[in-house]
């Protein structure tokens, strides 16, 4: 970012589930802050980072913030390219009807509403890494 | 004995270690990531439903409602809240932290 006008393709790696560890939650701090940037942002997520998308947390028992409301509000930040490992959500006996209805408005249809999360496989994965320019992980 | 895992069964060994060593009869309580464990329909379950026909297997509930899974859990695992961890702690004669 030190080019005024450089758009780079920053990818954030998710792979651990939310509250055991602080991670998610970094992960989605640092994802907000970099949004201000205006750079070229996607968030992946495999392993146990699937289940930070797990709609209907309630953590009142435990005693700490549920910051995954805060996910569905990405998509006013342009950030609307969110993949999610098939496999990962498979093994752990979920689908995409567990996980919250993330979307976006396309200015360029009509502020259409348009889904963020895409299910992805191996192959898709290995091709998004390629393509990063900055890759973060958490 | 109370065997207490607290991380996920896709990171660590914790529970596949706890599940090969712990006696009949003993007791296995998930608690935070390793609530993950006491769900179904993961590659885990089987073994995990296979345990609690041997064993007494508990998950702590305020974590599995802050993970949005209440009502996945497996038949067979007793939910229990923190009195119900105290009361664990208090009537088993010790206690095995797989962290």
């Amino acid at each position: 970012m030190s080019e005024a006008g450089t758009t780079k393709k920053f990818l954030y790696v998710n792979r651990r589930a939310p509250y055991g560890t602080i991670y998610a939650w970094e992960s989605l701090e640092v994802v907000l802050i970099g949004a201000a940037f205006e750079q070229d942002v996607s968030l992946l997520f495999m392993d146990d980072g699937v289940y930070q998308l797990v709609k209907g947390m309630d953590t009142k028992g435990i005693g700490m913030k549920n910051f995954t409301p805060t996910y569905a509000a990405l998509g006013d930040y342009e950030v609307n390219k969110i993949y999610v490992d098939r496999d990962a959500l498979a093994e752990r006996g979920l689908s995409l009807d567990d996980l919250q209805h993330l979307v976006w408005e396309d200015e360029n249809e009509d502020w259409a509403e348009k889904d963020s999360i895409h299910l992805v496989g191996r192959d898709e994965i290995g091709n998004l890494l390629e393509e990063q320019d900055v890759i973060f992980n958490f | 004995m109370l065997h207490i895992i607290n991380k996920s069964p896709f990171t660590t060994t914790s529970l596949d270690s706890c599940l090969r060593v712990a006696k009949a009869g003993s007791t296995i309580l998930l608690i935070e990531d390793g609530v993950y464990g006491a769900l179904g329909g993961t590659a885990v379950s089987d073994r995990v439903q296979a345990a609690a026909a041997t064993h007494t297997v508990c998950v702590l509930a305020p974590d599995v409602a802050a993970r949005g899974l209440g009502d996945k859990v497996l038949d067979g695992i007793e939910l229990v809240d923190y009195d119900g961890f105290v009361d664990l702690v208090a009537a088993n004669n010790g206690v095995q932290s797989w962290l």
